[in-house]
């Protein structure tokens, strides 16, 4: 019964998280402005580090949670200094 | 021993997330022990000054206040998107003035408004000592002025000021 | 290294899919939040969600999960909740005054001067507009 339980609610939770991101990735394309599409970035890597922790309960594999804690340290670094960017229209200075 | 581990706590934090993440084994306890000790000495190089906690209670508090409202304010915000049409609703731009002025109850304050869904923490002046937020749901500009100042904002003057 | 699930307790079972579930229809919420609201600060909250309780439903869920089951320690949860509580304010703060620096240069109305007090016209909203 457990069996039945947890796969289908890793199941769902997979293909709720992927309907996030096409959602997002839908942001990401229309725009408007350069920081509609990078908050919809940032909600993408969210998105994808959370994929992530679901493959890892799934498989039990401990690689799928470093992976997962990668991609929300590049995530951050990819916002801040996008962020920046858009401020002054240089990264570094 | 404050020459060796200006920051104690950090130095502490870093080792015990190394060990954690690579295992104890002799080889990378050495290494926690020289990166932990090495970037704070590096802080301190950098002038960076360090914190005083005045009342470790207050934090507990903090933390079971905030825990609550994120989750009051989550179920919130999803209701306003989901039904958001139909329900009444009215973002905008706010000042708030607050009375905090050490950097480390600033950023506290910061990563509380913001990781509350409904607020944004957009600015903050320190020569004024104002502060402006974006609301998702500004209906009544009393209420978030009164949560901001008597709740997060008497807790985290009693921990750091 | 892996669980045995058929031996798994259902309770366990239960409240781990509960949270696995809670924190995936929340990320949801918020994916539908950036599309659906039509200003840039509204869409600002709604990242939000996602990284308050979808991320910390989900780290509670797996944490549960492994707890139950044995297997693996616990630490990338926490360090991952952890770090996506720390680094969100850091780059919504950012990128909100990004826009707000955008916005006045290009002189929209409604929008809050940066490290300057003035009285705020509540009842005016950025509007939504040009490609820039």
């Amino acid at each position: 019964m457990s069996v039945v339980i947890l796969t289908v609610a890793v199941w769902f939770s997979q293909i709720i998280l992927a309907l996030a991101m096409m959602l997002v990735a839908y942001r990401l394309f229309i725009g408007p402005r350069a920081q509609d599409r990078i908050l919809a970035l940032d909600m993408l890597y969210v998105c994808a580090m959370l994929q992530l922790l679901v493959f890892g309960v799934r498989t039990g594999n401990a690689i799928f949670f470093e992976a997962a804690l990668i991609i929300g340290m590049l995530g951050f670094v990819a916002t801040v200094s996008l962020a920046k960017f858009l401020m002054r229209g240089e990264v570094i200075e | 021993m404050s020459r060796i581990f200006p920051y104690p706590v950090m130095t502490l934090g870093l080792f015990v997330m190394w060990i954690a993440l690579a295992g104890a084994t002799p080889g990378h306890t050495v290494l926690a022990l020289i990166v932990s000790t090495g970037s704070a000495l590096t802080l301190k190089a950098l002038g960076e000054k360090s914190t005083r906690v005045k009342r470790v209670g207050a934090i507990v508090t903090l933390a079971r206040v905030v825990f609550v409202d994120i989750l009051r304010s989550n179920y919130d915000v999803a209701r306003l998107i989901l039904f958001g049409k139909r329900l009444d609703r009215k973002s905008g731009f706010m000042t708030v003035p607050i009375r905090l002025k050490n950097p480390s109850s600033l950023a506290v304050l910061s990563i509380v408004l913001t990781s509350t869904p409904g607020t944004a923490w957009l600015d903050y002046n320190a020569a004024q000592g104002t502060l402006i937020i974006h609301v998702f749901d500004l209906k009544d500009e009393s209420h978030w002025l009164d949560l901001i100042s008597n709740r997060y904002e008497r807790l985290l003057l009693e921990i750091f000021e | 290294m892996t669980v045995d699930l058929v031996e798994y307790p259902l309770w366990a079972a239960i409240l781990v899919s509960s949270f696995l579930v809670i924190g995936s229809l929340l990320t949801l919420i918020g994916a539908i939040g950036i599309v659906r609201l039509k200003s840039f600060y509204d869409r600002i909250h709604a990242p939000t969600l996602a990284t308050s309780w979808g991320t910390g439903g989900m780290a509670v869920g797996s944490m549960i999960f492994f707890l139950v089951g044995g297997g693996r320690p616990l630490v990338h949860e926490l360090l991952l909740a952890a770090f996506v509580t720390i680094t969100t304010p850091v780059t919504l703060m950012m990128l909100g005054r990004a826009a707000i620096y955008r916005d006045r240069s290009s002189a929209r109305p409604g929008i809050p001067p940066l490290g300057r007090r003035v009285e705020l016209n509540l009842s005016e909203k950025p509007s939504e507009g040009e490609l820039s």
